[in-house]
């Protein structure tokens, strides 16, 4: 691990049962850098970012975020994850949401905080309207926020762009330039490759499992996203 | 902020949303009541067979009735998948499962408070003059059946069959704490003296407390990660 990495993965292999869903993953990504991790559905873009998120343990390999292990608290201390799911409750409220996890990352003011997101998010008028109330627009930009929430210097988001509706996209578009203008890390898997590439400075693509390509994000792929899977992609 | 602050975050974020769902507690209840009504119709009431088997029957209810709130306890958390953000978040397996305990011990004891005046009234059991003593036994068994379940329920949440598993699982290791809790509670609803034998059933209580929940807060991390 170079001391400008963020996350050193060195020969992850990871099994469900007896297949194979990562095979000998090696790469590092720079601090203050985006990288989209690509891949067709299958890939293993989700278990890899399952595993650097500390939700699930590799088989093989070792992996190092901002230097110290996955699961350490420091570590999960500086890392926002937006998995598929949205991570936040039906029954309470969207503050209560915000607040509970600022109480849980050890925010200073959880209330403040809270209320600062969802004024960011365009939730400030719904701020004790119950979760299970709300539309999947409403939703997402709340996930948004609790991602956000605790200023985290890595961000590990799985499908970010996936059922959000414009106004959502816009909001996460706005935060993760400025997470990049503020020197943090961006780790983004997705099928959106324009959205993702507009934003990328490196991009790593999985088949099957495997790594097929990493290096810097160029203009070809920028001005043609396909162009990628159709030099490096899987047969 | 601290271990315990969070933790208690934990626990209020769970009661919160039972309070406002109120889905495991209404089932629980109804679920108790519906146990003693079908049980009193088989035992004549003024019996002395009622008394001798008081405690077994009152454990039955709890034990039947607290699995239907801890199967929820974590299955509540794969809606959104918040169980992986509270995962991925800096909180400990330990605080995670403290937290969680605490909200089922409460709701358990709610769920026990209601029904042992029911039952009392169903059986025509006299509750005995030390309801403090009872109330302890309570307290005690409850904490064994919400530890045990609460990190079985942590380790069936991703089966299919999971409503099925828990009980198969829980039960057996709950034994000798249930043993402990039917013994002390049949001698004290039945108005008799607690001897140096009945001694014997508080100690096995507290240390099978005091020893599944080391075990369980040592656990509960391989159980939530692998």
């Amino acid at each position: 691990m170079s001391p400008a990495s963020a996350v050193a993965i060195e020969g992850v292999w990871k099994y469900f049962g007896d297949f194979p869903a990562l095979r000998d993953i090696s790469f590092d990504v720079k601090a203050g850098s985006c990288l989209a991790l690509l891949g067709r559905n299958g890939a293993g873009k989700t278990t890899l970012l399952r595993i650097l998120a500390g939700l699930s343990k590799a088989a093989r390999g070792r992996i190092t975020i901002l230097g110290l292990d996955p699961r350490a608290e420091k570590t999960r201390q500086r890392i926002g994850m937006l998995g598929h799911g949205i991570g936040v409750y039906e029954e309470l409220s969207a503050f209560e949401n915000l607040r509970l996890f600022g109480r849980l990352y050890g925010v200073d003011d959880p209330r403040k905080t809270a209320t600062e997101w969802l004024e960011r998010t365009g939730l400030d008028r719904v701020r004790d309207g119950l979760v299970r109330e709300f539309s999947r627009g409403m939703r997402q930009r709340l996930a948004v926020a609790r991602c956000f929430l605790h200023n985290p210097s890595l961000l590990l988001l799985d499908e970010p762009f996936t059922a959000l509706d414009d106004r959502a996209i816009q909001v996460l578009q706005e935060l993760l330039k400025t997470a990049l203008a503020e020197g943090r890390t961006i780790i983004m898997s997705t099928h959106q490759l324009r959205e993702a590439l507009e934003l990328a400075t490196d991009v790593a693509l999985i088949n099957r499992g495997k790594l097929g390509f990493r290096g810097e994000r160029t203009w070809e792929m920028l001005e043609d996203p396909g162009w990628l899977y159709r030099h490096y992609g899987e047969a | 902020m601290s271990f315990l602050g969070q933790t208690l975050a934990i626990a209020a974020k769970d009661l919160r949303s039972e309070v406002r769902s109120k889905e495991t507690v209404n089932a629980s209840l109804s679920f108790a009541l519906v146990i003693l009504l079908l049980f009193s119709f088989a035992f004549d009431p003024d019996s002395d067979q009622v008394r001798e088997i008081a405690g077994g029957l009152l454990w039955l209810v709890f034990a039947f009735a607290g699995t239907l709130i801890l199967n929820r306890s974590f299955a509540r958390e794969l809606v959104n998948d918040c169980l992986d953000a509270l995962i991925a978040s800096p909180v400990s397996g330990a605080q995670l499962f403290l937290g969680k305990c605490l909200a089922n011990y409460a709701l358990l004891m709610i769920v026990e408070c209601i029904s042992l005046p029911i039952f009392a009234i169903f059986y025509n059991v006299r509750l005995p003059q030390r309801l403090a003593l009872l109330f302890l036994v309570m307290l005690l068994g409850t904490w064994g059946l919400t530890v045990i379940g609460t990190l079985f329920s942590a380790m069936t949440v991703n089966l299919r069959l999971r409503e099925l598993m828990l009980p198969t699982l829980v039960y057996p290791l709950l034994i000798p704490a249930l043993m402990g809790a039917i013994q002390l509670s049949t001698v004290l609803i039945a108005g008799d003296t607690l001897g140096e034998q009945n001694l014997f059933w508080f100690r096995l209580l507290v240390a099978f407390d005091v020893i599944f929940t080391i075990l369980s807060l040592g656990l509960v991390e391989i159980v939530l990660v692998g």
